[in-house]
């Protein structure tokens, strides 16, 4: 009988939203329109990565609980959003087995063999993009023109790779284009309405807080903004504030991938600061590496550091007194 | 005084139950950095082999003479010694190692394996204890070093002594090879390795109890 109750201490607050199934279903819930835009770009092979990434997900950490004799916590669906994440985060082009890979080296080696959810210590989807793109860079820069409402894609845009909106010498894209995802990239990165679209529905069932994502952003705005002293306009090119928000994973990444629970610092400074932190990142590996976009790296580094960002900004406890040295006695 | 050791038992306890990497970790900067490769893995290891038998040979002989204060700076001039013997003759004889190779030839001057031995094994036995643990250590060292660098090689090149192993279609994993690769790799080696050393002790406990009853 007393296995059956649950003993813990007061106040014993009861909230049926806040266990890990329920916000997981509601960010799968604001990612779906997401894959759906994805599979209107790019077709068929977007909704076959997507899948094969999920099953994989979860078959992964299916697996892995079996074999180490772990309580099976697939129905959390934390494997699926992670899934999810990793196909969002791969070229239309890519080969199914990359998708599978990628869904197992998330699950198994950043997720599982530090601890399962809630232990691991970077963001298992962008870590595994990461350990892709060194390996296969390839085949995860392999990106094609979306060709809107088409299964297959037509052969003259399979065939060739393109410049994304960042690489350098770009070929100009409308901000209309950039906004709506009709531009190359990777699956989910691309479409910023129904990226937006699913932030806001986290930001009003509470699933996610808005200081990350805000600071995020802005500070990738005010850095630009020095930078260029543009707002916006034609002549420009790239070197302008909203063609740089608009383009890149900066969106996905500061509303999906910044705002992951493990992975970002639980205070409300923390947030900003780790917010912030991310935004300058990816500004500077923008503008003055050899790579065209740097968001996954810099959440990634902003990942690592939140335990320490968590330390130096935890909240006094009410009444607390920095505690006084004793003073030294004066020599007699 | 303490219990004699069979020499048996010294050579294994370097391969199995003190393997210098992977219950040890010791010596790890060769071998994260040199294991890209079987032959340049093999050829570091055997390389270290041979100084870890002779300087444990001289220091074994010396251990009643070098002062306690200097023996650090005595045990390197030692190591030195032999480490440009086995340089030169690395040059001399197989230069596409020695390329390869690069500073970390020299580097074994400072090996923690090296070290370790002189001062926890050779400056305390016999002379012939100490080569026989300079040995099994140098081999422990060589087996996890290959192995370390045949995964590497087999994932981030699909090749095994530079012979195709992988089926043509096989898409080589870049990181494999390069640091992070290094680290990722090794750790997922120490886990399997660690893992099998549990089931064996394990079931050598439940043996041991059967055999009791």
């Amino acid at each position: 009988m007393l296995k059956k109750l649950t003993v813990s201490a007061a106040p014993h607050l009861h909230n049926h939203a806040a266990t890990t199934q329920h916000i997981m279903l509601d960010v799968v819930i604001a990612l779906l329109p997401t894959a759906v835009a994805a599979v209107w770009f790019f077709g068929g092979s977007a909704l076959k990565l997507i899948i094969v990434a999920v099953i994989s997900a979860v078959a992964a950490e299916y697996i892995w609980q079996k074999i180490t004799h772990k309580p099976v916590t697939v129905s959390d669906l934390s494997a699926v959003v992670t899934g999810l994440l990793l196909a969002f985060n791969l070229p239309a082009n890519a080969p199914w087995w990359l998708a599978a890979v990628g869904s197992f080296l998330a699950i198994i080696l950043i997720k599982q063999m530090f601890g399962g959810l809630g232990q691991n210590f970077m963001n298992p989807a962008l870590a595994s993009r990461a350990i892709l793109m060194l390996s296969w860079t390839g085949l995860m820069a392999a990106n094609i023109l979306p060709h809107a409402g088409l299964w297959v894609a037509p052969a003259a845009v399979d065939a060739v790779s393109v410049a994304t909106p960042l690489a350098h010498g770009a070929t100009g894209f409308t901000l209309w284009q950039l906004f709506s995802g009709n531009i190359p990239g990777m699956l989910g990165e691309t479409c910023k309405i129904t990226l937006l679209l699913g932030g806001a529905y986290l930001l009003i069932r509470r699933v996610i807080d808005w200081r990350i994502p805000l600071a995020f952003i802005g500070t990738v705005a005010i850095a630009y903004f020095i930078k260029t002293g543009t707002l916006y306009s034609v002549e420009s090119g790239a070197q302008n504030v909203l063609y740089q928000l608009l383009s890149g994973g900066l969106i996905i990444g500061a509303v999906f991938m910044a705002t992951d629970y493990v992975t970002s610092p639980i205070t409300g400074w923390g947030k900003i600061i780790m917010g912030v932190g991310c935004g300058l990142f990816l500004f500077i590996i923008r503008e003055y590496s050899s790579y065209p976009e740097g968001c996954s790296f810099a959440i990634l580094f902003m990942n690592v550091l939140t335990p320490l960002i968590d330390r130096f900004t935890g909240s006094k406890p009410f009444g607390y007194e920095k505690p006084v040295k004793p003073a030294k006695e004066a020599k007699a | 005084m303490k219990q004699k050791k069979s020499m048996r038992t010294v050579f294994l306890n370097g391969i199995f139950n003190e393997n210098p990497t992977f219950r040890l970790l010791l010596g790890m900067c060769p071998t994260l950095a040199v294991s890209t490769a079987v032959f340049q893995g093999l050829g570091m290891g055997l390389a270290t082999t041979f100084v870890l038998v002779f300087s444990n040979f001289v220091i074994a002989l010396l251990r009643n003479v070098i002062p306690d204060k200097v023996r650090i700076p005595a045990f390197i001039v030692v190591i030195a010694t032999f480490v440009t013997i086995v340089d030169l003759m690395l040059k001399a004889f197989i230069p596409s190692l020695s390329q390869s190779l690069g500073i970390f030839i020299p580097l074994i001057v400072v090996n923690c394996i090296i070290f370790a031995r002189a001062e926890a094994f050779a400056s305390k036995n016999t002379v012939l204890m100490s080569i026989t643990d300079g040995l099994g250590m140098g081999l422990g060292f060589t087996i996890s070093i290959t192995l370390l660098s045949a995964c590497r090689e087999l994932l981030g090149n699909g090749t095994l002594l530079d012979i195709q192993v992988m089926p043509e279609t096989f898409q080589p994993m870049a990181i494999a090879l390069r640091p992070p690769g290094g680290f990722i790799m090794l750790g997922i080696l120490l886990l399997v390795i660690n893992a099998a050393g549990k089931a064996i002790a394990k079931r050598k406990a439940i043996k041991a109890k059967e055999a009791e009853l």
